[in-house]
């Protein structure tokens, strides 16, 4: 069977910037409603990565939602499960499954919990994420997997900044690197926060550009709200360097949403039905 | 073992060209054949084992048919999440090897002993365990493992154990192996334990005890069919293996036999103690000290038998 990769990206390619934003915009009021509705927590988290996941979702990755196993897909896995509630709405949209599913949010005996599911239980999620570390090991399999099938498929890694913290993150980095997977990136969602504290002042994060570049990485150091260079980085894997590509991404935790924005207290907190209110009309989303 | 291990890894891999072999940073020379026969699928990870299991389950994942090979606590203890997440919760089929397991490396010292990995990878939904007893039994096994298409930990010795089987033996994961007959006790062992039992099985024999001895190389699934089958012949059962006595082979059977409606029979479990071994010592010394040799089994076996003939 031929792969229906392809055509679906010519598709994407057609959509300008302004069009994705209007995207991004939509996924994070209903990322907003759905913690609200459901009590599911880590909003700050999920709406600093909601432009990343757009520009790889419709614009980067090599996907057809119709054939979500298609061995040639580019995998992109969402290593920082805590987004799992940006994920679910963008895999939607894009197509993955139907939207209407997305009402059984929260239910018991449902999908959609606070972090991806198993890939066999929905289509679109590469790996169950949520324990952090994970991810980036799981893709280099797959990228080194591509090249002794001899595949053509990249992927993409999500990371947290708190995520490199984990050992596991950096094991994966040196091997990357000595194998030189040159289909693999990771992007760093880097908001400078975790769960408890600035990410510098945690475990003495800075510089990470130069730690990725150190382990033997090609970097980049982008503006993660800017969609237009997250389109370009994202697409440009490989980047021709003949190393794993890792691109930082500096992005405001809360974003899109004022009273949100770098404030850690909603890593966990519960927005309430006038902040609900509030957050949509300045995203620009009717009620 | 190692040798008979690297020796069919190779022939499998020749044959089958989603067979990958992943170490950490040991067994280099081991391998050079397999290198030769599956060029491209050979993957020294280095001593980053957390990233070995993971590089596995994406590669499972993809199709391939990854086989994880390093010291039995590197690739069981150290990277026990990333065999619970990416493996087992992935299905992936991945099949975890754990050299020099139990005892085989007594001299190394606790840092490479291996006495817990049969009680906490059993835990974990999804996986199979395996202990073979011999290199026979080491090759079907490894065969049959990458068959399952699931996830498989194995625990093999180091080198030089004694041949358990004169001949291939009918093998088949979860299904248990009579390797001597008798009447009076039947003996279970798992791992390099089952040449040390029937050693004890001779022992026995001439002092006029007819013992029986199975090969358990399953742990998980279970072999229930035979423990009912045991169990409702002999009223004294002796289950032995190079592994602490809290949660491995013995453990398991007692499970199952404490959820009988009439539990019967006595279990008398011979493995490690709830300790560390702080003095060095070679693996016969580490034996010996812990009661896991025949003539210990064989007095135990000898004194229980003889207790329950005077009650």
């Amino acid at each position: 069977m031929k792969s229906a990769i392809g055509q679906g990206l010519r598709e994407i390619e057609a959509s300008d910037i302004g069009e994705l934003e209007k995207l991004a915009r939509t996924i994070r009021a209903r990322i907003v409603e759905t913690s609200h509705r459901t009590n599911t927590p880590h909003l700050g988290s999920c709406l600093s990565c909601v432009d990343i996941l757009v520009a790889a979702y419709f614009h980067a990755l090599r996907i057809d939602p119709a054939q979500p196993r298609d061995p040639e897909r580019d995998r992109f896995i969402l290593s920082k499960g805590h987004g799992a509630a940006a994920l679910f709405q963008v895999l939607a949209l894009r197509g993955f499954y139907r939207e209407s599913l997305l009402a059984t949010y929260g239910e018991d005996g449902g999908v959609f919990a606070e972090h991806p599911p198993a890939p066999d239980c929905l289509p679109g999620i590469e790996a169950a994420t949520g324990s952090l570390g994970h991810g980036l090991p799981m893709g280099l399999g797959m990228a080194l997997s591509a090249r002794i099938q001899r595949r053509r498929y990249n992927v993409i890694a999500l990371l947290s900044d708190g995520e490199c913290n984990e050992g596991s993150v950096w094991e994966a980095a040196m091997m990357a690197a000595a194998q030189r997977v040159e289909h693999l990136a990771a992007v760093i969602d880097y908001n400078k926060w975790q769960a408890t504290g600035r990410s510098q002042e945690v475990l003495a994060l800075e510089p990470l550009v130069e730690k990725w570049r150190a382990f033997g990485w090609s970097t980049y150091e982008i503006d993660g709200h800017d969609m237009k260079a997250l389109a370009e980085h994202l697409s440009r894997v490989p980047d021709g360097s003949g190393k794993p590509v890792a691109i930082v991404a500096h992005t405001v935790k809360g974003k899109g949403v004022s009273f949100m924005e770098d404030d850690n207290n909603w890593h966990y907190r519960i927005p309430t039905a006038e902040e609900v209110a509030a957050a949509k009309k300045e995203l620009g989303v009717a009620p | 073992m190692r040798n008979a291990f690297a020796d069919e890894i190779t022939r499998i891999g020749r044959e089958d060209e989603r067979v990958v072999l992943l170490s950490g940073d040991i067994g280099n020379k081991l391998f050079d054949r397999f290198k030769e026969a599956a060029p491209g699928r050979f993957y020294n990870c280095g001593v980053a084992e957390a990233n070995m299991m993971g590089v596995a389950a994406g590669m499972a994942l993809c199709g391939l048919r990854p086989v994880v090979y390093t010291i039995t606590p590197f690739t069981t203890t150290r990277c026990f999440e990333q065999i619970r997440v990416d493996v087992c919760y992935h299905r992936a089929p991945v099949v975890i090897v754990g050299t020099g397991s139990g005892l085989s490396y007594a001299d190394l010292g606790p840092t490479h002993h291996s006495l817990e990995d049969l009680a906490i990878l059993r835990t974990l939904p999804e996986m199979t365990v395996l202990a073979p007893a011999d290199s026979i039994e080491l090759r079907l096994a490894l065969r049959q493992a990458l068959r399952l298409n699931r996830p498989v930990y194995m625990r093999i010795g180091k080198k030089g154990e004694p041949l358990v089987h004169a001949q291939e033996p009918e093998f088949e994961i979860g299904r248990a192996i009579t390797v001597r007959g008798g009447t009076d006790v039947c003996l279970i062992g798992t791992g390099v334990m089952v040449a040390v039992v029937l050693d004890a099985a001779k022992l026995l024999a001439q002092r006029g005890v007819s013992a029986r001895v199975d090969s358990f190389h399953t742990i998980k699934p279970l072999d229930v069919e035979r423990l009912a089958e045991i169990f409702s012949r002999y009223g004294l059962v002796a289950v032995a293996e190079e592994h602490g006595r809290i949660g491995g082979l013995a453990g398991a059977v007692a499970e199952w036999l404490a959820a009988q409606d009439s539990p019967s029979g006595r279990l008398l479990a011979f493995g490690t103690g709830d300790a560390f071994m702080h003095e060095i010592g070679s693996q016969r010394y580490a034996r010996l000290k812990f009661g896991l040799t025949a003539e210990n089994i064989a007095a135990q076996v000898t004194a229980n038998l003889r207790a329950r003939c005077e009650t």
